[in-house]
């Protein structure tokens, strides 16, 4: 038998491209987050926070009540090519948006219980600021950024609810692993479901596999 | 060479108010926690900001809210070795040392600086240690290399012995204080502990809630600390109200005795301050009728508290303090202090 494997093709790359994304986008808004004043902190972390706490479908919904095509912004963004719904980038919007949660509030965890004072000692020592961030802040955080990019890129990797809302399954165009998971096991074919649940399995463990051993290698480091 | 602060901020319930020069030696900012100190601190390193106020150094200035002056901490050059420490925990002790040589453009002018601190701060055959693996007393010298090899017109310290087991306390004072009168500029220490001030300074500025109270050679400021809190401060632990009665001669009600004073007394007198180490059985003046009431025995020393016999009940004890050795077998009868240790204090 012939596998079509674009489901994982698609899946991995969409994980990838949506970590990779919520990477940057959480630590830039856990950073400045814990710079804001506290009542601005409050609404905005509620606002970054939801797509955690709301099912999937809601997220779904919400997406394409803005980027529908004959909402403004996705009408809008049609003229210039620009298509979420029922496009295989639009499931990177879907996973971003589900999975940024995960990362924003790790590593806000993580910079919240960075010592200043290391920060403040770069500072007198003439240090640049942007030195400071990437040598001194993010290595001293590494564990909760680390924890924080492989739970938004797991979580990434299985999205199902938003995703089904916005990119549909489209065989060869949108289809990812969950969904094909669920279209199988709707057209009763059992033994197709069971490949992909087992590909999917082989994948996850793969991943908290090498987190394991990064983390491990990394307490041998500072033993060392 | 010189440091010109005069700063204001307010904190919620809480003012700040600092105004004081410092030249080349050790400055001793000396006040209970919470008094201001550390934030003073933060302000001249240019990591805190305050209100109002001005802050120049070596004719540079740093800040100066009605100019619109504030320089970025990395403009000041002003060194700043936190209470803990603060050294990269990610990074070796070598390369936590090349941070403060970031400027040093030359890489074997680099080196050798690095190597010479190195030899000076005895922290050869460490240079690869993490400073997790480093003990209190190398930490604070990888922390002090770092910062002298960046070359700051300013030292300071902030508590720098607050992380020290006691038992290294003392060998590191005589070390630090011998380090920081060769750096030769002027150096700000904050600490909570007065003789670390006394041990430490030749100048003491005394803070009280926020206030800057005065600024004071040491040992002047031990003799006559002038003010109430100036000696609470400096560890005065009898303080009680008086009246001028005439040049020489205080009233003290609340013990029920008149004292003689060395110092002539001036107008606007509100307490006299008696050091717990100058009392003596056979004084020849001062001396007044005491009460026993309880001792209290520190390791060398010990502590007898007593009542003067006309002493206002509801008043705290007096202290005595005084060597076990020296400890008389029956309390005395009679305790007298010379006219020179009646300190003098002034609203």
């Amino acid at each position: 038998m012939s596998i079509d494997w674009y489901p994982l093709i698609n899946s991995l790359r969409i994980a990838a491209i949506s970590c990779v994304l919520v990477f940057f986008l959480g630590i830039f808004f856990a950073y400045y987050a814990a710079k804001l004043p506290r009542t601005i902190k409050g609404i905005l972390d509620v606002i970054l926070t939801l797509p955690m706490v709301l099912p999937p479908t809601v997220c779904g919904y919400f997406l394409l009540l803005i980027f529908g095509v004959k909402r403004p912004l996705g009408a809008f963004l049609l003229q210039f090519g620009v298509k979420f719904v029922m496009t295989w980038y639009g499931g990177v919007l879907a996973a971003a948006v589900v999975a940024f949660p995960l990362m924003y509030r790790t590593a806000r965890g993580a910079f919240e219980s960075f010592d200043k004072t290391l920060a403040y000692s770069g500072q007198t020592l003439g240090l640049s600021n942007a030195y400071i961030f990437w040598r001194i802040r993010m290595p001293a955080c590494r564990q909760g950024i680390l924890a924080g990019t492989v739970l938004a890129f797991a979580r990434a990797l299985g999205e199902y609810g938003a995703t089904s809302m916005l990119i549909g399954y489209t065989p060869g165009k949108t289809a990812t692993i969950s969904t094909t998971v669920y279209q199988l096991w709707r057209t009763n074919d059992e033994r197709g479901a069971m490949f992909w649940v087992l590909v999917n399995l082989a994948i996850s463990t793969v991943v908290l596999l090498t987190v394991n051993l990064l983390e491990t290698r990394q307490k041998k480091a500072v033993k060392a | 060479m010189s440091l010109i602060v005069d700063i204001h901020k307010s904190l919620g319930d809480f003012q700040l108010d600092a105004a004081f020069e410092a030249d080349a030696g050790v400055t001793c900012l000396l006040g209970a926690s919470g008094c201001g100190k550390s934030y003073t601190l933060k302000c001249i390193a240019g990591i805190e900001k305050p209100d109002r106020g001005h802050i120049e150094l070596d004719g540079v200035v740093l800040f100066d809210s009605e100019k619109k002056i504030n320089l970025p901490p990395q403009q000041r050059h002003v060194g700043y070795l936190f209470q803990n420490y603060a050294l990269f925990p990610n990074m070796t002790v070598r390369q936590n040392i090349l941070c403060g040589l970031h400027g040093e453009r030359d890489r074997a002018k680099r080196e050798q600086k690095l190597r010479e601190i190195l030899r000076m701060m005895r922290l050869e055959g460490l240079e690869k240690h993490k400073p997790a693996q480093l003990s209190g007393g190398q930490q604070q010298r990888a922390a002090l290399a770092r910062i002298l090899v960046s070359e700051p017109k300013l030292l300071m310290l902030d508590e720098p012995f607050s992380a020290l087991d006691a038992h290294l306390r003392d060998s590191l004072k005589v070390e630090l204080r011998d380090m920081l009168h060769d750096f030769g500029r002027a150096v700000l220490m904050v600490t909570h502990d007065r003789s670390e001030a006394y041990n430490m300074s030749s100048r003491i500025a005394l803070m009280d809630q926020g206030k800057l109270l005065t600024i004071k050679d040491t040992k002047q400021l031990f003799a006559d600390p002038g003010s109430v809190p100036a000696a609470v401060l400096t560890g005065c632990k009898n303080i009680a109200a008086a009246e001028k009665l005439d040049a020489h001669t205080v009233l003290v009600p609340s013990w029920g005795i008149r004292l003689q004073t060395a110092q002539e007394v001036r107008d606007g007198l509100c307490a006299v301050g008696l050091r717990a180490h100058y009392f003596h059985p056979n004084a020849p003046q001062n001396r007044w009728p005491v009460v026993f009431k309880e001792e209290m025995e520190e390791p060398f020393e010990t502590i007898l508290q007593f009542r003067y016999a006309g002493q206002d009940p509801d008043s705290p004890p007096v202290w005595w303090r005084l060597a076990k050795d020296k400890r008389p077998q029956a309390f005395p009868a009679e305790l007298g202090i010379s006219p020179a240790n009646v300190l003098l204090l002034y609203d």
